[in-house]
């Protein structure tokens, strides 16, 4: 994170669109400074920077002006608003909407037909440049992208308007970031992710289905106290989030390095709580943070309520096997085997035919040799 | 003056077959057949691995029965096999293998190493790539019925001496005998002793038997030169003569390839199970042994050891014969190290003996027989196979050693009880 | 093609084709070895030669006797891979499950500790054969491309195991399809290789086992 030696005041300050100050969005909302600075600790520990960073982070956020925010929902089932929203501790994740002044949200906003739209058109005007684009749900390039319209215009056509003057994109949920369901096998749609798109603006892709409402909010504390992106991985996600498996850090990986895997959801070993890998588990290809983070205010993730980990966060989980076959299990490996069977015999028979003809030749050539055959 | 590699690679794609195809396949280049092989031990120099002896017997195959290699062989990436590249294995094929099949005995993967050997120098023959010694001992052995060219009159006159010595008359061509006797041309020649043991053993155990005129000879150039053909000639001389006689039993002398080429070669070379039965004279001494035909009186008090025939035992099968016969005679008798199926050859089986050749390599690998036996402190060597007994003489007259070597049947006749 | 694809496809595709190759190689192979045929031994046999195929093919597993002391390090580094190999593939437990998914069949594996030390001896065993091959005037005289590229069929598939079971290197999902797919290659060559010794040592030793038990010598 290199922007940790950056001013943070000077970077803020003007980097912005001015609707009011973070401080005086959480004084209206009566949230006292003890419960920013626990959440802006929070926030620190989550993003691994320094301890001392937390009030650091408190600083620049009361300071901070709140940005611009247009939300485009595409192909999506609002499962990422949903998971955001209705969190179960509102203090934290709620937190976002005090940071940002979210000015276009299907699902959110109040306003409707043309009004709704006439209030992006506004903030795409005034905060030109400067304005965050959050996007969820996937694109659909097939047959011009008809599949999926808002207000009469294509999400292709909407997405490419809205990018121009966006100062950053972040790209919500598995289908803005990797294409998700929409995109699994056979793809009727055509649907992309954002950046196969957009490749001109900084994306940050903030995956899962749905992502962990937490990192969304430690993006965006991010990004205001530090008036940039986090480091990302080769797959645009933040690596403070998404620098480790699940496997990594699941309370459960002592079992499987002792080799003790429930074999069945109910057997011995599921009871003892032993080791999915063989039901299915993903944890061992997934980069992410349900291990540590958890759901629910941190009351537990899908591992330890008994079920192995999809791999929702990343790239294609959809099209990656059965959720239920064990990561070293093919999918239909002996899909060609008859029929290599036949081959290989033929192969095999058809060579012999020739050889016993060769062989047979070569016998019926055979002159009877005598000593007068060896000298040359 | 025929031979050509046409000819040569012909006989080759004849003699190919399943277990060769899979003994190619199976070779990991594990180089353990090199420490099985004398001339690899003695002399350190890996061409005389036996699996690499067998590359132009390797290519063929490729080249005529894989598909991939006949696709190679098409598309120019594998040239095939030469006459330069088979006169270059020459050697190989010929002076540096006793076909003593140890190789066969320790491949890991089970490769029957000299079964390959023994076809490949089908290939080498009729192309034009046997050693001059060798075509001059079948040339001798077709022409004039041995291969040292011995006739029967040489073996009339060996009868003779006998008669003289022991007073016993030879049966020559005695039509129904029980057992029909042959002898290699080197007892002949260099070992009559051997000749007079026999009528000796016999007239005590009281079997009837015979020489005959037609078939004295029991060795097969055929089968060392690897010619087949001529093999067959050599070894339907036998049975024309045992059939003629009506004997029971063909008694092969102390020799070792001639067991293997009549034993068992010879069927497979006529074509058909034989009316008689075959037994090495060792075998025959034995069944007397335990039927108690065969008594004898005194030891010999030298330590003697025993020199295990590769053919006689590793290719042949009879083991504890000689020992039970030996242990008859001998107070003080010892096994070499790398005793029975695991003995060092004396370095001059399969023909290697009559090449001039080779004459310094296989002085060279005598040096593991020469350790062998300098370790058992012996003062005798015992052996049942008269061109062994040739081969160890010369090396230890090359080495400067003196011990005698004997024959187990003359050994025993010694100790016969006289006038039984 | 990021990670996650390259693992699908060869958990996939990839792995439908190479088993696809390796049961087409083998079966052409063999057939186009066995179909060869042999003749009958007409010699009369000293005892009938019986079971003794079957011994060699065991018996052969064994050093004859003064071998082990001329090849010590063959035999011993040769047991150990081998040994390692079956281990390694045979009772390590995701391949167990791998195995019981295309044969129905599950035995008991072995603690992931003990598969891991296995591996790393595997390996160093391995390299120690290399060593040899190059070394030894015997086995570099007698190697081809072939060779080397046998070993490092064999190498590869269990180096990625290792290092992505210990998570090493690369990405685990990474090295995982790199894993995979070494392994894929070794199906799809080991017909085609030295390897397909696997199959034909048997025939091998049954062959020699059966025509020496002809004649009454075990070897």
């Amino acid at each position: 994170m290199n922007d940790h030696d950056a001013p943070i005041h000077e970077k803020n300050s003007h980097e912005f669109p001015i609707h009011e100050t973070l401080g005086d969005s959480l004084a209206q909302q009566g949230i006292s400074r003890r419960a920013f600075l626990k959440f802006c600790t929070a926030m620190a520990s989550l993003m691994a920077l320094p301890p001392g960073t937390a009030t650091a982070i408190a600083e620049a956020l009361v300071k901070a002006k709140r940005p611009s925010v247009i939300w485009l929902s595409f192909q999506e089932c609002t499962g990422c608003t949903e998971s955001l929203t209705r969190s179960y501790s509102p203090t934290l994740e709620n937190m976002i909407f005090n940071m940002i002044s979210l000015d276009y949200h299907h699902t959110l906003q109040a306003a409707s037909g043309y009004g709704a739209e006439k209030s992006r058109e506004d903030a795409m005007k005034n905060f030109f440049g400067k304005y965050l684009l959050v996007v969820d749900g996937s694109i659909p390039m097939n047959n011009g992208g008809v599949y999926s319209t808002i207000a009469g215009r294509t999400n292709l056509d909407l997405l490419h308007e809205v990018a121009k003057g966006a100062a950053a994109i972040i790209a919500v949920g598995t289908c803005a970031s990797f294409g998700g369901i929409p995109n699994a096998k056979p793809n009727p749609t055509g649907a992309v992710a954002v950046s196969d798109i957009i490749k001109d603006k900084p994306i940050i892709n903030i995956s899962g289905c749905p992502p962990i409402p937490a990192v969304i909010t430690g993006v965006l504390a991010h990004y205001l106290t530090f008036g940039g992106l986090p480091e990302l991985d080769d797959l645009g996600r933040p690596k403070s989030f998404y620098g480790e498996t699940i496997h990594d850090r699941c309370y459960r990986r002592p079992f499987y390095d002792q080799g003790k895997f429930a074999k069945t959801f109910d057997d011995e070993g599921a009871r003892n709580g032993w080791c999915l890998f063989e039901l299915g588990c993903k944890g061992p290809v997934t980069h992410n943070a349900c291990a540590t983070t958890k759901w629910n205010g941190g009351t537990s993730f899908p591992i330890e309520s008994g079920h192995g980990c999809l791999g929702c966060s990343e790239p294609h989980f959809w099209d990656a096997g059965s959720f239920y076959s064990a990561l070293s299990m093919p999918a239909s490996p002996l899909k060609y085997v008859a029929g290599a069977a036949v081959a290989g015999a033929a192969a095999g028979v058809a060579v012999s035919i020739g050889n016993r003809i060769k062989k047979g030749t070569a016998k019926s050539a055979h002159q009877k040799a005598t000593i007068e055959d060896l000298e040359k | 003056m025929t031979a050509s590699l046409d000819k040569g690679i012909s006989v080759l794609k004849e003699m190919i077959d399943a277990p060769i195809a899979s003994y190619f396949s199976s070779c990991v280049h594990c180089g353990l057949c090199a420490e099985a092989c004398l001339f690899y031990t003695e002399t350190g120099d890996p061409k005389y691995t036996p699996i690499h002896k067998l590359e132009p017997l390797r290519r063929v195959y490729k080249q005529e029965y894989t598909l991939l290699g006949r696709i190679g062989k098409m598309l120019g990436l594998s040239k095939p096999v030469s006459d330069a590249e088979l006169e270059e294995w020459k050697p190989l094929v010929y002076d540096s293998c006793t076909m003593c099949g140890r190789c066969s005995l320790v491949c890991p993967v089970g490769n029957d190493i000299v079964y390959m050997v023994r076809k490949l120098r089908e290939g080498m023959a009729i192309s034009g790539h046997a050693p001059e010694g060798l075509i001059g001992a079948s040339t001798r052995a077709v022409e004039i019925g041995s291969p040292m060219g011995v006739k029967l009159p040489a073996v009339q006159a060996q009868m003779r001496h006998v008669k003289a010595d022991t007073g016993i008359d030879i049966p020559l061509d005695a039509v129904g005998a029980e057992y029909m006797v042959l002898m290699s041309s080197m007892e002949i020649i260099n070992f009559p002793e051997y000749l007079g043991a026999i009528a000796k053993i016999m007239k005590q155990a009281g079997k009837s038997w015979t020489l005959c005129s037609e078939a004295f000879e029991a060795t097969n150039s055929g089968i060392q030169i690897g010619v087949s053909d001529i093999a067959k000639v050599l070894v339907q001389r036998i049975v024309d003569g045992a059939e003629r006689l009506k004997v029971k039993t063909v008694i092969s002398p102390e020799c070792g390839h001639a067991y293997t080429a009549l034993r068992w070669e010879g069927p497979n070379l006529v074509g058909q199970p034989y009316p008689f039965e075959v037994l090495h004279i060792l075998e025959v001494l034995d069944g007397f042994r335990t039927q108690g035909l065969l008594k004898t009186q005194g030891f010999e008090e030298a330590r003697l050891t025993f020199h295990d025939p590769c053919q006689l035992v590793r290719r042949g099968g009879v083991f504890d014969q000689p020992r039970n016969l030996l242990k008859m005679v001998a107070k003080d008798f010892v096994e070499m190290d790398d005793t029975g199926k695991m003995n060092w050859c004396c370095g001059g089986g399969g023909g290697v003996s009559a090449i001039e050749e080779a004459v310094p390599l296989r002085l060279e690998a005598f040096k593991v027989k020469k350790t062998q036996l300098e370790k058992t402190g012996a003062k005798t060597l015992v052996t049942a196979c008269a061109n062994c007994r040739i081969v160890i003489e010369e090396g230890m007259e090359h080495y400067k050693m003196s011990i005698p070597v004997v024959g187990v049947t003359e050994t025993l006749a010694k100790h016969l009880v006289e006038g039984e | 093609m990021d990670a996650d694809l390259f693992l699908t496809w060869v958990r996939s595709t990839g792995l439908n084709i190479a088993i696809g190759i390796f049961v087409l190689g083998t079966l052409w192979r063999l057939v186009e070895i066995y179909s060869l045929g042999r003749k009958r031994d007409l010699a009369v046999p000293r005892h009938r030669s019986g079971a003794s195929g079957l011994h060699t093919m065991f018996r052969r597993s064994v050093p004859p006797p003064g071998m082990f002391k001329r090849s010590a390090t063959s035999y011993v580094a040769g047991y150990v891979f081998h040994i390692g190999l079956f281990i390694i593939v045979f009772l390590f437990a995701q391949h167990i499950k791998l195995l019981q998914e295309l044969t129905g069949l599950s035995w008991p594996g072995l603690p992931t500790q003990f598969i891991d030390a296995t591996a790393v001896v595997t390996l160093a065993t391995m390299l120690l054969v290399l060593a040899e091959r190059i070394n030894k005037p015997v086995k570099r005289f007698l190697s081809t491309f072939g060779d080397y590229a046998g070993w490092a069929l064999t190498f590869l598939p269990v180096l990625t195991g290792y290092l992505a079971s210990r998570h090493l290197l690369l990405p685990y999902t990474a090295m995982l399809a790199l894993h995979i797919l070494s392994v894929e290659l070794l199906l799809a060559f080991l017909p085609f290789t030295k390897l397909i010794h696997v199959f034909t040592l048997w025939g091998s030793r049954w062959y020699n086992g059966n025509a020496n038990g002809h004649k009454g010598v075990p070897v």
